[in-house]
């Protein structure tokens, strides 16, 4: 990941430009704030300046200066990909696209006077407001745990430096050493993710460390693809991951990160490495902006990825609570496209064709092991609807398997390029 | 950092450019010594070869009457610089290769034949490449005999028909609305390269509308198998199809 000196300058001129003169820059055109630069605000800001030509401003607010992607991030814990290449810069939004890159954090929203306050302490008014900041933990989801304790248990679900972090303890397990999972109950981001996580910390150790083992806590009954991982851990990785749900004291678990032990049914048990992966709720922006449910979600319209408390703010991807869609990047772009022809025929008065949305998430299980599970989806008024789905079966060929894998490659580089290009 | 177009015209293509030369370099002495034994007109078996080259007829024709479709059409292919025919449009790779030197003969074909991608990065030919050096051999014969005088070939076979899917017909007439097919393409261009390159997943740009609708039709009524393709292929309606037909047609790479 580098971002050369032409795309740091264009981003530093863009974003005094757009913090010092905001009232006067807005009257001539209409205004577009973007929270979050992922899957679903890059993709949004992208297609909207994109097809707006310039009669759009459209800037996006994101902390960091560069993206790690959350997919994928598992290939790198295994080893499959390095941490560079799930690293993209925002160079070219800002100089193809001309939009307002900022990095800072948002940190409020003055609905009626339609302004997000920075935490550097400038504000941005809007014409429409689209969130799309991915998720946060709930509080004390799993006892003992918080987020000042994951340097000691990792969560690694928001790519970056956790992800690193992760890497390096599975690699520093010792000898036959314990990697334990706390997985997330329902709905989390991502919902293959957790298990195609264990299949590249299996991978990691039957290399290095053969006699190590991987205990699941889970509070779910079922999870995503649930044939498709079992059988091929038995194929893979035989004898190596136990998982443990509800019934067996998945339910009520705690952990006591000074002492690395996990403590399932009142039985405290000592683990090498312990990943935590917390229950889930939106990105704090949307509760700030006052318009998330008591689970702690931001309902939306389908047709149009509006909130259903504010007209004037559009929420995409994780924190969307919009129906059946799984929370993916796969899912958070394809909103992304209905939410920018939306907001640019409210905006602009430019053609809206009515919503559609598809979602594929890959996962690898081993080397060459790819399997897949996909569906499209349109808008009702209720919620965003399943039209039809596939999933890929258990006892395909070791070809079909490979061909898949290759598909998500390919998948990455076009994603990438229709979020940053 | 895997993308950044926009900025970079420099290094990613300066990279590629050496790649394609620096291939090339490497593959010359090591199909001079294949020459002998697999790659010689002489051995090879045309006819399997005539064979073997069903498998590019859905892109590529050649023959009596070729045309371009989403290849170029393969009428004297050797001795040709790469990229160089009128009228077809290239990917920039293939056109840069073909200025840096790239002239197609028994040899450069073998080797572009074993991986497109390898010896031609960011090429749009979506093909894995042909791995037996005695496939690539009689495939060749068979494509050398377009490099000749085209009296006695025969008419070149089209690259899909309605009648080989069990279609009607009509499907190609179908007008479509590039601008509504712009929408819809939002939906291909997250696993379909909107700039052509083929990195795992097919390239569709720049398709005659013709192919275009064939192949989708053929997915949506289930006589091309793909689980992603069906499922996307089955809930478009045919003026959709026509539409992004007429969208994806017209995109300049």
């Amino acid at each position: 990941m580098k971002l050369n000196r032409r795309q740091l300058l264009t981003s530093a001129v863009t974003v005094s430009a757009a913090l010092s003169a905001p009232a006067v820059l807005g009257q001539s055109r209409p205004r577009v704030v973007v929270v979050g630069g992922g899957a679903g605000g890059a993709t949004a800001a992208r297609y909207i300046a994109k097809d707006s030509e310039g009669a759009i401003d459209v800037t996006l607010i994101d902390s960091s200066k560069a993206y790690y992607s959350c997919f994928f991030s598992n290939l790198v814990i295994g080893g499959f990909r390095d941490f560079d290449s799930i690293g993209h810069s925002y160079g070219a939004l800002a100089s193809t696209h001309g939009i307002n890159v900022v990095h800072d954090w948002a940190v409020g929203v003055d609905a009626g006077a339609r302004t997000v306050a920075l935490a550097g302490g400038g504000s941005l008014s809007y014409d429409r407001l689209i969130l799309s900041p991915g998720i946060d933990f709930k509080p004390g989801s799993v006892t003992g745990w918080d987020q000042s304790r994951q340097n000691l248990m990792p969560h690694a679900y928001k790519a970056g430096s956790q992800t690193q972090l992760l890497r390096a303890q599975v690699e520093a397990m010792p000898a036959g050493g314990t990697y334990c999972m706390v997985a997330p109950p329902n709905p989390y981001r991502c919902p293959p993710g957790p298990y195609e996580r264990i299949s590249m910390v299996a991978h990691v150790l039957k290399q290095k460390n053969p006699t190590a083992k991987i205990l699941i806590v889970d509070p779910k009954q079922k999870f995503s693809k649930q044939a498709l991982f079992e059988d091929g851990w038995k194929r893979h990785y035989a004898g190596m991951v136990e998982r443990i749900w509800p019934e067996f004291g998945a339910q009520e678990i705690e952990v006591r990160p000074d002492s690395m032990e996990v403590v399932i049914d009142g039985e405290a048990t000592k683990v090498d490495v312990c990943n935590v992966i917390p229950a889930q709720m939106a990105g704090r922006i949307a509760e700030a902006a006052g318009i998330t449910n008591d689970a702690g979600w931001a309902p939306v319209v389908p047709h149009t990825m509006q909130s259903r408390m504010d007209e004037n703010i559009h929420v995409l991807g994780d924190a969307a609570q919009q129906g059946d869609m799984p929370k993916s990047g796969f899912s958070a772009n394809s909103q992304a496209k209905v939410c920018a022809m939306a907001v640019r025929g409210a905006l602009s008065g430019s053609d809206v064709f009515p919503a559609r949305f598809s979602n594929t998430c890959w996962s690898l299980i081993e080397t060459d092991d790819g399997i897949k599970v996909g569906a499209t989806y349109n808008a009702t008024d209720e919620k965003i609807a399943k039209i039809d789905g596939f999933i890929s079966q258990v006892g395909e060929t070791a070809e079909l398997r490979k061909a898949t894998y290759e598909e998500s490659l390919g998948w990455y580089e076009a994603i990438s390029a229709d979020m940053f290009g | 950092m895997k993308h950044n177009r926009g900025g970079a015209t420099s290094k990613q293509e300066i990279r590629h450019q050496y790649r394609i030369r620096l291939n090339i370099l490497l593959l010359a002495p090591m199909l001079a010594l294949f020459a002998f034994t697999a790659v010689g007109a002489w051995g090879a078996d045309a006819k399997r070869g005539a064979e073997l080259y069903q498998q590019c007829i859905r892109c590529h024709q050649a023959g009596q009457g070729a045309e371009h479709r989403i290849g170029p059409h393969l009428n004297g292919i050797f001795g040709r610089r790469a990229g160089s025919v009128k009228d077809f449009q290239y990917s920039r790779a293939l056109k840069d290769a073909g200025s840096n030197g790239l002239v197609w003969t028994e040899q450069t074909l073998d080797a572009f034949l074993t991986s497109p991608a390898n010896t031609v990065p960011l090429t749009r030919m979506s093909f894995e490449g042909m791995q037996a050096a005695e496939d690539r051999s009689d495939l060749l014969s068979w494509l050398r005999t377009f490099s000749g005088s085209l009296a006695d070939v025969p008419v070149a076979q089209p690259t899909s028909t309605p009648a080989q899917y069990g279609l009607d017909p009509k499907i190609l007439l179908v007008q479509g609305d590039p601008q509504y097919g712009a929408y819809l393409a939002s939906e291909c261009t997250t696993c379909h390269r909107i700039d052509g390159v083929d990195a795992g997943i097919p390239s569709i740009t720049s398709w005659p509308v013709d192919d275009f609708v064939i192949t989708l039709q053929a997915y949506k009524n289930g006589k091309r198998v793909h689980p992603t393709m069906q499922m996307i292929a089955t809930r478009l309606s045919d003026e959709e199809i026509a539409s992004l037909a007429a969208y994806f047609r017209n995109l300049n790479n």
